[in-house]
Formats: structure tokens, C-alpha cells, sequence
């Protein structure tokens, strides 16, 4: 019942995004937005094509690194930073500080460090991702209530016991929701990458495209990516809201 | 000195605790507690009411092990408490400390899973806790499913599979509305007359105090000190019935006399308090 209704807000939801799109290319004209139909048609051709295999797993292999160095640091100094007071302290305003701050006027100095690598364009994904994985995952190790600390003295669990039976499962809702923003930021941090300074990779696809008018292609891509960003995005979500369910 | 007879008979013990909760960059140290002095008797219902702030979750605290005190000596079974929670002390929270990633029966398991219980055992005692605590039924469900109330119980079987000999309870239904309460005050009656433990109740509430416990501590505004041990003499078998007894208007009576004056001080009414 309720899967039945969730597959029609989505397919209604669908139908106006495609009604949107070609509202839209009629009012900007064809070589900047290809309709749709055309598209779509053109997308049918070019995803079984070589190139666009080859591009599509130079992106992959590129976001599933950076995705890893996302995830690794920004899950360790979340970690530290909520359990250390101190480092919290300090931490904290830093973080948020370089979390405002337009990532994307340091590529000069990534691309000067590493040149057109695909360890530039990793480091630079994973650069967007590692602070919101930090930052969520110190706010919530410090929401769990104090009372847990207290009843896993009171039942003599031993520190180890403590942090894997209790802080993690308490904490694991909230990490998940850091999870699915750093996901996000990271492709859109590998993206950016790939259009700035790449031969390969799906990032580097769009911007050809747009300089060979290419309008078909280059939307196709598009298309392709959002598909992509909005399912992971659907299964992190509902993963969260499997584990908040219960709270 | 005590002879051994009567120290047998003395299950846990305060002598002269005080606790000051050291100074921070916030904050000035804080005189939270004591000189204090207070012996529980084995197996019996002690209740400590006052005024909010006055230290009482401080005393539970000191006495459970859960924080040391600046000055004074904590006993249990005849050894110091120094550090960590004593085998054969449990505690309650005010607070709703069930865990919402597990079932009920889960949350109850949850203390004796962790301290190498044979399976059967747990199973036992964990099935015979939720059918005293009427949980029977909602074994399968998430605390989300459930009232306070009932959440509270499960807190309270998770206490209760482990055997506790001294039950603490910090103020455990003072989330709860006045009817909810009393019934809760039943159970808690009905665990103290068959586990045979020792109890000793946080309130803030005179007439839950008043109906339950073999002796009340009426604690002063911070720093808390007992001023009044009030002895109830109700029987054993007693319930939330004796509320309409003329004995029970009596202890609540003499309870707010002693506490009047400390709660206005805690409101910040000095000279409301002496007239």
C-alpha cells in the first residue's frame, strides 16, 4: 500500500521534472537545451558506446577512492573530535570554518601538488566530502545521552564493550545521514575535478561536449549522473530512516 | 564501635561524605553534598526527598560508585566503594536509558549478554523479569512503541535479571503523570517484597515517598544534609491504598514542615523561609 504510493509520488514527481525540461527548451531553444525526446534517444546510443564506458569508469574508480579517503578520515576525526573534549573544542570551529569555504579556489594549489593525476582529482572529491562525514559524526557521538554512560558503568561493561555495544549503535543513525552528504559532496567534488582539468571521466565528457556544442551529449551526461547521485542517495536515506525508525 | 551483629545488618553505608564538584573555566566549585552520614538497613524501603538541586542524584551517584566523594567514606556489603559500580547494585535513571536500536526483550538482556551469563540462564531470568514487570507481551517491541511508563520498566527488568541486592532508583517516574505513579509505586513495592533487596528511593515527590518507604531522609537546599529521618511504620505488605489513611496525611505533614523552609530557599526566598 504505502510501496504503491511511494512509487506514484515518484513517477508524478518524474513527469514534472520531464514536463519542466521541455517547458524550459522551448523557452531557451535547442543548441543550450536539447528537448527530452532527443535525449533521451541520444542516451539509448550512447551508453552502450565504448566511450562512454571507458568515461564512466575513470569516474567511478576516481569517486570510489576519494569516496574511501572521505569517509576513512572524516569518520576518524569525527570520532576523536566527539569523544575529546578538547579537540572538539578547538576542532570544531575550524571545520566549519573550511566547510563554508569555496573549496574549489584551492584546486590551483591540489592541481600544483599533483598535477592532471588521478590522485589530484581524488584528493580534491575527498576534500568536499571528509568535513560533513567529520562534523556529523562528532555531533553525533556528543548527542548521546549522558544517561547510556551511566547505565553501561552501572551494568559493568568494560570501555571496548562500551563504545561497541552502545556509542556506536546510539551514534549510527545520525553518521549514516553524515554518510549520505559526504557521498554528495565528494561526486560533486570529483566532478568538478574532472571538468577543471581531466582527459577522462565524465566531468571532462560535459565540458567537451559544451565546447564542441555537443548539447545532446553533454545533457545526456547529465542525465546519467543524476540518476546515479539520486538512487545512492535514495538508499542512504532510506537506511537512515530504517535506523531512526526506531528511535 | 558497632558490634558485628549490628554491622551485618548495616547493607551499605555513608560516613561523613561530602562532594564538591570541582571549578571549571565556567563555573565556581560547587558544595553539592554533605557532611553526610547515613546507614541502610539490609532489606529495607529508604527514601530521600528535597528540595530540586539539594544534591540528591549527587547522594544516589556517590553511593552507586558512579562518582567519588571529595571527603568521607562509602561502604557496601561491608567493603569501600572506590571508583566503579559494586556487584550487586543496581541502578535506575530518571532519564529514559532503554536503547531504541533493540527490542524489549533485547534492552532487558542487554547487561547479563555482556557479562558472560550461559545462554539458558539469560533466557530465564530475562523472560521471568518481563512477566513480573507485565512485559510479556511487548517482548518483540521497540521502546518507541511503547509509553513512558512501560519504557521505564524495561530499564527496570535490565536492572532487575542482574540480581541487584541494593536497588537505587534516581527519580525514575518523575517523567510520569500522578496516576501512572502510584501504579508504578505498586511495582515497585511488589519487586522490593520478592527480590528481598534493598531500596533507596530519589524523590521529589513527598506523598510518593510517604507511601512507599520504610524510612524517609528529608534532605536540606545545597549543600544537602539530612535534616529529619521520618520513620512511617507501614507493614510489609503494604500498597498505594494506605494513601487514605490518617497516618499517611501525618508523614506528608511533617515531611513538609521540615522541607517548606528548604524549598523556598532553593526558589532563592531566604526571608520568606524563616517566618
Amino acid at each position: 500500500m504505502i510501496a504503491t504510493r511511494r512509487a506514484a509520488d515518484t513517477a508524478i514527481i518524474l513527469i514534472i521534472m520531464l514536463l519542466a525540461w521541455q517547458a524550459l527548451h522551448q523557452l531557451v531553444g535547442a543548441t543550450a537545451l536539447p528537448g527530452p525526446v532527443p535525449t533521451l534517444a541520444y542516451l539509448a546510443r550512447f551508453v552502450p558506446s565504448e566511450r562512454f564506458a571507458e568515461n564512466a569508469w575513470a569516474t567511478l574508480v576516481c569517486f570510489f577512492y576519494a569516496l574511501l579517503l572521505s569517509y576513512g578520515i572524516g569518520l576518524a576525526i569525527g570520532v576523536w573530535m566527539g569523544i575529546h573534549r578538547l579537540s572538539g573544542a578547538v576542532g570544531e570551529p575550524i571545520l566549519i570554518s573550511l566547510y563554508t569555504l569555496p573549496k574549489v579556489t584551492l584546486y590551483p594549489v591540489v592541481l600544483l601538488i599533483f598535477g592532471l593525476s588521478l590522485s589530484g582529482r581524488v584528493t580534491f572529491g575527498a576534500m568536499h566530502g571528509v568535513l560533513p562525514v567529520a562534523l556529523l559524526t562528532m555531533s553525533a557521538i556528543r548527542n548521546i545521552p549522558p544517561v547510556y554512560l551511566k547505565s553501561a558503568r552501572t551494568l559493568h561493561l568494560s570501555g571496548w564493550q562500551t563504545i561497541l555495544t552502545m556509542l556506536f549503535p546510539a551514534a549510527l543513525p545520525e553518521i549514516v545521514g553524515g554518510l549520505r552528504i559526504g557521498f554528495t559532496l565528494t561526486l560533486l567534488g570529483v566532478l568538478l575535478a574532472e571538468m577543471f582539468a581531466a582527459k577522462q571521466g565524465l566531468g571532462s565528457l560535459i565540458i567537451n561536449a559544451m565546447q564542441l556544442m555537443q548539447a545532446e551529449e553533454m545533457l545526456t551526461v547529465a542525465v546519467v549522473l543524476f540518476a546515479f547521485a539520486a538512487l545512492a542517495n535514495a538508499l542512504l536515506l532510506w537506511i537512515e530512516h530504517r535506523l531512526h525508525r526506531r528511535v | 564501635m558497632t558490634t558485628a551483629a549490628a554491622d551485618a545488618d548495616i547493607h551499605a553505608a555513608l560516613s561523613g561524605v561530602t562532594r564538591v564538584y570541582p571549578e571549571t573555566i565556567a563555573t565556581p566549585p560547587v558544595h553539592a553534598l554533605g557532611p553526610l552520614d547515613l546507614e541502610l538497613k539490609r532489606g529495607e524501603f529508604f527514601a530521600v526527598v528535597g528540595p530540586s538541586g539539594c544534591g540528591k542524584s549527587t547522594l544516589l551517584e556517590v553511593l552507586a560508585g558512579l562518582q567519588q566523594p571529595t571527603a568521607g567514606t562509602v561502604m557496601f556489603e561491608g567493603r569501600t566503594v572506590s571508583g566503579k559500580v559494586p556487584d550487586g547494585i543496581g541502578v535506575v535513571f530518571q532519564e529514559d536509558a532503554s536503547f531504541p536500536w533493540m527490542t524489549v526483550w533485547d534492552n532487558a538482556a542487554f547487561g547479563l549478554r555482556r557479562n558472560g551469563v550461559a545462554t539458558a540462564e539469560i533466557r530465564r531470568r530475562v523472560d521471568d523479569a518481563l512477566a513480573f514487570m507485565g512485559l510479556t507481551e511487548f517482548a518483540r517491541a521497540y521502546p518507541a512503541q511503547l509509553s513512558g511508563g512501560m519504557r521505564q520498566r524495561v530499564c527496570i527488568s535490565r536492572t532487575l535479571v542482574l540480581q541487584p541486592r541494593l536497588i537505587l532508583l534516581d527519580e525514575p517516574f518523575g517523567a510520569l503523570d500522578a496516576q501512572t505513579r502510584l501504579l508504578m509505586g505498586d511495582e515497585v513495592l511488589r519487586l522490593w517484597r520478592r527480590t528481598g533487596a534493598t531500596v533507596l528511593l530519589i524523590t521529589h515527590a513527598l506523598d510518593e515517598a510517604a507511601m512507599l518507604s520504610d524510612r524517609i531522609g528529608a534532605m536540606s537546599a545545597r549543600p544537602g544534609r539530612f535534616l529529619d529521618i521520618v520513620v512511617t511504620g507501614w507493614s510489609r505488605e503494604r500498597d498505594s491504598k494506605i494513601v487514605s489513611e490518617p497516618q499517611f496525611g501525618e508523614i506528608t505533614g511533617r515531611l513538609w514542615e521540615d522541607l517548606r523552609g528548604e524549598s523556598l530557599k532553593s526558589l532563592g526566598h531566604p526571608g520568606m523561609a524563616a517566618g
